[in-house]
């Protein structure tokens, strides 16, 4: 099984190389998002500093949400989804793997980022290490809740809003543990519990949602 | 169903190691609907399909590593290369291959020098004898389901696949495929079912 | 050594047809007149009971000794957020059958039930705005309840939606009732919210361990119109169901018959 996971791991990353501009788009939308917020709301350092980690959040999210079709879809379209559903591993790996692919060209980035655009907030330790660690463990999560939403919207028209629209509830929670996290830590207190929040989420989500895509999937696919 | 429209009833068929099934129809009258529910993909309305005795809606993963499907879609992704794309689909079914068994699949089927290349520069066929290629390499695999396998082949690169079908068949396989072409198969198992008929 | 059969027919999807009488109605054929029978009885009882409830509420009811007579929106707003969470649990058990054994008419009854359930959210919410603005001074906050009844609005909108932007019934059954599954979290989280954060909303006062914190005839009232509620969504969801139904059978003899019959 383990080799058919790291093929799957390896054809996705070598895919997402050989595409670089969808990769880059979700990206770049998620720098712009964040530095268009200064020049909306005015350049005061203490409102940017409060603002800072909702902002980065919601375009974190955002950009997620931009880069889920990307996860199902082609392969949907060219055959090879109906061919992972014949897989001799089960689909549940299978898609764990794919999510992983995605989050590392996805997530990661973003994770990566978001401290170099926090300073644009005038945002310094301990709350850039807090936003940066509170990203790591929230968008494997946004990127598995998502998954089950782009499984279910397979080649439905309307993809994208209707997309939207269904995960969002989905994703609220982690939006408000995720950037409550930064602001505890700005007004004195730890933010364990946030974290401690955010690593259960992450580990419910590990183990129910890529069931819950394979299912998708195929329903999708009948 | 497809729709509201009830596509076929009524079938009952088995298929045994050797044997060849041949499902013709007009367009439209679910040939591929009836394989892909053999494959597992889609469920019938009513029925069950059995593998060795075990139904394959709880056999799942343990049916498909006994299952080669390949499907009207080329199943190929264009931006990999021809030999990417063969380890690709053949690892994805359980069966390890080698560099060199890929490319010795891919010459095979004529595509030698063209293993590197990225696929969606080859043609409609060419794709179409990568996404085949892997017939060679799933001699182990005991059945085959192919929807129209000679689509958009030329002569040369026909004879071979209708080659390896008996060589398939002749090790004891079983292939099921839909085709308009005729198969001209050295084979005395063939059983035909029409779906033209079979709608009540 | 592959082999295909066809079992019995239409009939031999109902499998437990002489088996059992109750299981006799797990096909939309026999459920249709079934609903259509008990429908008018949960719709009298609904009315019945919803006048009752108002009346306790609104004349028999004490007056809040803090919020005066404001608080008497307490009889609709309780009740609809009780039952929008109800309403999406009973979804999710008929979603998780549908999913298990496959049946035709427990995806239906998911169907029917959600835009009640949406309703009552609805309802809920601005209920609980327009009590807001008088109690707390702002016509919404951010607290932990009523944002995730709020998501609860969007999982019903969001499952809805999906439902609708799918043309095949049995795949828009599935991907709702996985959609449906998925956001079951959700109903713990609005329940629980009050305890695990302190935030402006007011804790529960009604509980099933210990006896209410809130005088009886208030206590009363409430139950009254849960109840009154209750009743209603079961009507209107036999009602809707029954319309599905037809919907999705439209092809077939007995519905042809059916609407010979009624014409």
């Amino acid at each position: 099984m383990f080799t058919v996971l790291r093929c799957v791991i390896y054809r996705d990353l070598l895919l997402a190389s050989r595409r670089w501009a969808d990769v880059l788009t979700a990206l770049v939308f998620f720098v712009i998002v964040v530095s268009l917020f200064p020049l909306g709301v005015g350049p005061e350092p203490n409102l940017l500093r409060t603002i800072a980690p909702g902002v980065i959040w919601v375009a974190a999210l955002l950009a997620s949400m931009l880069s889920l079709t990307r996860m199902f879809a082609a392969d949907y379209a060219d055959g090879t989804l109906e061919q992972m559903l014949l897989s001799a591993a089960p689909l549940g790996a299978i898609v764990a793997a794919k999510i992983v692919a995605h989050w590392l060209v996805t997530g990661l980035l973003v994770v990566l980022i978001a401290p170099v655009l926090a300073l644009q907030f005038d945002l310094h330790q301990p709350l850039l290490g807090t936003l940066t660690l509170s990203l790591l463990l929230g968008t494997p999560v946004l990127s598995m809740i998502g998954a089950i939403g782009a499984a279910l919207t397979l080649g439905l028209r309307g993809g994208g809003a209707l997309l939207s629209l269904l995960v969002l509830p989905l994703y609220v929670p982690v939006l408000i543990i995720g950037a409550g996290s930064v602001d505890m830590v700005a007004a004195g207190l730890g933010a364990e519990a946030h974290f401690l929040l955010l690593a259960a989420l992450l580990v419910v989500a590990a183990a129910f949602a890529p069931w819950a895509v394979a299912a998708a999937l195929r329903i999708s696919a009948e | 169903m497809r729709g509201r429209r009830r596509l076929f009833g009524g079938l009952n068929f088995a298929l045994r190691g050797g044997d060849l099934l041949r499902v013709t129809g007009a367009n439209g009258s679910g040939k591929t609907s009836l394989l892909r529910i053999l494959c597992g993909l889609l469920s019938p309305v009513c029925g069950r399909v059995r593998w060795h005795g075990g139904d394959i809606r709880w056999m799942r993963e343990e049916y498909w590593r006994q299952l080669l499907y390949i499907g009207h879609a080329h199943a190929v992704k264009e931006e990999l290369t021809a030999l990417e794309n063969l380890v690709v689909s053949c690892t994805l079914v359980g069966v390890n291959v080698s560099r060199e068994q890929a490319l010795e699949a891919l010459s095979r089927l004529g595509l030698a020098g063209y293993e590197a290349l990225p696929v969606k520069i080859l043609s409609r066929g060419q794709q179409r004898r990568v996404a085949l290629a892997r017939l060679f390499l799933s001699e182990k695999i005991p059945l085959w389901i192919l929807d129209e396998p000679f689509d958009a082949l030329d002569a040369g690169a026909m004879d071979y696949v209708r080659l390896l079908i008996a060589q398939h068949l002749a090790r004891g396989g079983a292939v099921v495929l839909t085709t308009h072409q005729e198969i001209r198969i050295e084979n005395p198992q063939v059983q035909c079912i029409n779906l033209d008929s079979r709608v009540t | 050594m592959m082999y295909v059969t066809p079992e019995n027919t239409t009939a031999g999807r109902d499998r437990f047809v002489g088996h059992s009488s109750w299981f006799r109605y797990s096909s939309p054929q026999t459920f249709f007149p079934l609903a259509g029978k008990l429908a008018p009885w949960f719709a009298v009882a609904a009315l019945l009971l919803a006048a009752a409830g108002l009346y306790l509420g609104f004349f028999v009811a004490p007056t809040d000794s803090q919020q005066g007579e404001a608080y008497r929106i307490i009889f609709i707003h309780v009740p609809a957020a009780w039952m929008s969470m109800f309403i999406y649990v009973v979804m999710t058990f008929w979603a998780g059958i549908c999913l298990t054994f496959n049946t035709r008419l427990s995806g239906m009854m998911a169907s029917a039930l959600a835009p009640t359930g949406a309703l009552f959210t609805f309802i809920a919410l601005w209920s609980g705005s327009l009590w807001g603005k008088p109690t707390w001074g702002a016509w919404w906050v951010w607290d932990a309840r009523l944002t995730s009844e709020l998501i609860l609005l969007f999982l019903y909108f969001g499952f809805m939606a999906l439902q609708g932007a799918i043309d095949d019934p049995r795949r828009a059954d599935k991907a709702g009732a996985v959609l449906a599954l998925t956001g079951v979290i959700n109903i713990p989280i609005i329940y629980f919210s009050v305890q695990w954060w302190n935030t402006l909303h007011q804790g529960a006062s009604v509980s099933l361990k210990s006896a209410p914190t809130m005088a009886a005839t208030m206590f009363a009232g409430i139950i009254v119109m849960v109840l009154a509620l209750w009743m209603y969504s079961i009507a209107v969801s036999l009602m809707r169901v029954r319309s599905i139904i037809l919907e999705r059978e439209r092809d077939s003899q007995w519905v042809a018959e059916y609407a010979s019959g009624q014409t």
